[in-house]
């Protein structure tokens, strides 16, 4: 998988900074905490709402256990609708296949809808690359793309951004792009909305070649599904001559009665809507209407490797509402720029050390970016239980074990830097496993304490440095029982 | 009735006085306590770590050391949904590792029977007024694993309400993780420290002069930085609350 940004350090590095920017604090923490509000009103209207979770978890996991049956199902049903199946097994593959339908056309730009799968494989560089200008569309995208900045959350990808900050972006940068920001704009956010969309409505008009991602795919009729709040995404699935779309083999679902369940879920679950404003949804070619010619890239990239693994799997679950970001406390904290993916928050911390290993120092220290609070396992509608995923990986990161990598099981071994951690561990282990010992270091520590720093030297200082350590007391627990309730103890 | 107190081995250690309120509370209500002295930890931290193998030893450990005792107790949401939901889940990773089922079915005899200790006291005895007396203003701080994992659910703010002499206060965002999260403290202490600081501040906006809770890891963490950042505030366990009454007021 590319998409990983380049030169990321581990996650605890770089949340340090966002920690100690209360500008970004603040933009997070007001967001995060709206949104949060909003959708749990949304959610409770919902009599059948733990019914609904259940349904949405077991649709997908049906569609990922015939995976391999609904993607031919949906092959052909797109090909009978007059579009054509392309098959990429990484980013480099997708991005060639793009590129080169791109080229066909004749045309050096493409109009882009919001998706999380073309950011994943870096194609708005890989067309850069070959001279194609990719414009954004979608509000937020397009501030992150003026500002030459990087996503920070999976629905709103300017969460980071306050309106002064936007407001700078634009004035500074649209006229680079296309139509310029009008002469002294404000930062309210109806006249940045319509300088966008003065900004937008050239390129829409003037666009041959639409690329898009999709929310759903239905086996059965071959139907790509869009869902979006701002009608951008639209525009550029019915203006375009051509529609590219770029769309992850785990977002098929098998017949349209399935939406039934999604389009309930995912809006309440994201943006706190009973429904999205815009569904689109839309099936090969029809003559007179929309595109004239459609093509679908299917992306693996690290999808059929994670669908090998029992317990992670329930990653490609994900239909990408971004709920687990909001609620999270560790994403509203550190931010979604330490997570070093397009997949940040909890979701992105099980999500981007599947598809792209755990080799790398940010991949690695992905599954300890939680406090494992549960969270955003309450908050998912389609019931991934994270945190038993982070766990999952971070036993795959101290201990290696087999995973499968490009369909073939290899066995991993443990990541380099936690040979003092599985030390101390083992010692822990071994000391629990004997009450004697446990009893003497009990002891030891409490008869030295007046001895004990207050804070403390080596990996301790991580926690000495803003908090206190407690004092020991004068006894532990178990001598107090030896002495009032006597007995000998049956400790070996 | 004859349970089994598993104090845990952070409390054992560090917080004696919680496993003494415990005691003289369950004792109070006429139940036999016992206090298996081979008792150690129950492996979560290695669990969550991500040393699980390690962990399996320790959760044998506890299956030998409880098994036939009519109940387990713990002051604590964190280790009781340990036992509770992540020992099964041990036994069944064995399973598909294909090493078979005597580790599910070691664990077998402890796993339905380990209450958190407000959840045995509600669900099992019964009681939710235990006769308590606590002059002070208090505020309570309803942790991550007991809230999610056990879904301890209000009983732990039933018992609170029945207090005498007591003031009861809410905690805004209480539903929100302290930062502790065991090694997370450690390994994303600046995160850790801001969730943390923000916990504190809740609570300091409430006026208590207690926070509580029902878990002594968390208070630690909370505890250590309400001393450091001087809120005069103080952490307390849900037990030491429940166990003081006015002919011996805890402090």
């Amino acid at each position: 998988m590319s998409g990983t940004f380049v030169g990321m350090p581990a996650f605890p590095k770089a949340a340090h900074d966002a920690v100690n920017n209360p500008t970004l604090r603040g933009n997070l923490r007001h967001a995060t905490q709206t949104i949060r509000g909003k959708r749990e009103k949304a959610v409770a209207e919902l009599s059948d709402w733990t019914a609904l979770r259940e349904a949405g978890k077991q649709i997908k996991d049906h569609a990922l256990r015939h995976l391999d049956r609904y993607l031919v199902q949906l092959e052909e049903s797109v090909t009978a609708a007059g579009g054509t199946v392309h098959w990429a097994s990484d980013a480099d593959e997708a991005n060639r296949i793009v590129a080169g339908l791109v080229k066909e056309t004749g045309e050096s730009e493409v109009l882009k809808v919001k998706s999380m799968a073309t950011q994943e494989i870096g194609l708005n560089e890989a067309l850069a690359a070959e001279g194609i200008a990719a414009y954004e569309t979608d509000l937020a995208e397009l501030i992150v793309q003026l500002g030459e900045d990087r996503p920070s959350h999976i629905l709103v990808p300017a969460i980071h951004r306050n309106r002064g900050e936007i407001r700078d972006i634009f004035a500074r940068e649209m006229s680079e792009w296309g139509r310029p920001a009008p002469e002294g704009l404000a930062d309210t956010s109806a006249e940045l909305a319509e300088a966008a969309r003065l900004h937008l409505r050239e390129k829409f008009l003037r666009a041959k070649v639409g690329v898009s991602g999709a929310n759903f795919m239905v086996a059965e009729t071959g139907t790509l599904v869009v869902v979006e709040s701002e009608g951008n995404g639209r525009m550029c699935l019915t203006l375009p001559e051509t529609l590219i779309s770029v769309v992850g083999i785990e977002k098929v679902v098998p017949s349209w009665r399935d939406l039934e369940v999604f389009l309930q879920t995912l809006p309440r679950s994201s943006t706190a809507e009973r429904m999205n404003p815009y569904t689109s949804t839309w099936t090969g070619t029809t003559d007179e209407d929309g595109p004239k010619t459609f093509h679908l890239v299917l992306l693996d990239n690290g999808r059929t490797d994670t669908l090998a693994d029992e317990v992670g799997r329930q990653a490609l679950r994900c239909i990408r509402c971004s709920a687990c970001l909001n609620v999270c406390p560790v994403y509203e904290r550190a931010g979604g720029h330490a997570y070093g993916s397009v997949y940040p928050g909890p979701i992105g911390a099980i999500l981007s050390p599947q598809l792209r290993g755990t080799q790398s120092e940010i991949d690695a220290s992905l599954p300890y970016a939680s406090s494992l609070c549960g969270a955003c396992y309450e908050v998912c509608p389609v019931a991934i239980d994270i945190p038993e995923v982070l766990v999952h990986l971070r036993e795959r990161v101290v201990e290696g074990g087999p995973v499968t990598r490009e369909g073939t099981k290899v066995v991993l071994r443990p990541a380099k830097g936690h040979a003092a951690e599985r030390t101390a561990m083992r010692a822990a282990r071994w000391a629990l496993g004997r009450p004697g010992v446990l009893r003497t270091g009990q002891r030891l520590a409490s008869r030295t304490r007046r001895l004990h720093p207050r804070t403390l030297p080596g990996p301790g200082k991580a926690w000495s440095g803003t908090r206190d350590l407690p004092a020991l007391p004068d006894e532990p627990f178990r001598d107090w029982w030896q002495r009032v309730h006597g007995g000998e103890g049956d400790e070996k | 009735m004859r349970v089994a107190l598993f104090l845990t081995c952070v409390n054992d250690t560090l917080y004696p006085g919680t496993g003494r309120a415990v005691v003289k509370i369950l004792t109070g209500l006429g139940v036999e306590v016992d206090f298996p002295m081979a008792q150690t930890c129950c492996g979560q931290a290695h669990y969550n770590t991500g040393y699980r193998h390690q962990a399996e030893p320790l959760a044998r450990h506890f299956s030998e050391v409880f098994t036939g005792y009519e109940a387990i107790v713990t002051p604590s949401g964190s280790c009781g949904a340990m036992v509770r939901e992540l020992y099964p889940r041990m036994g069944e990773r064995a399973r598909a590792e294909g090493r078979g089922n005597t580790l599910a079915a070691a664990l077998e005899p402890v796993v339905p029977k380990t209450y958190e200790f407000t959840e045995f006291l509600v669900d099992v005895l019964g009681v939710t007024d235990v006769g308590a007396y606590y002059p002070h203003t208090v505020t309570y701080h309803p942790t991550c694993h007991g809230m999610r994992s056990l879904g301890l659910g209000d009983r732990p703010l039933r018992l609170l309400r029945a207090v005498k002499g007591m003031e009861l206060v809410e905690l805004p965002g209480a539903d929100e993780c302290c930062g502790f999260g065991g090694t997370f403290a450690l390994k994303n202490s600046d995160v850790s420290a801001a969730m943390g600081a923000d916990k504190v501040r809740n609570a300091e906006a409430t006026g208590a002069e207690v926070l509580c809770a029902a878990d002594n890891s968390c208070l630690m963490h909370i505890g250590g930085t309400m001393t450091r950042l001087r809120t005069g505030i103080r952490p307390v366990h849900i037990a030491e609350i429940l166990a003081s009454t006015e002919e011996e007021p805890a402090v």
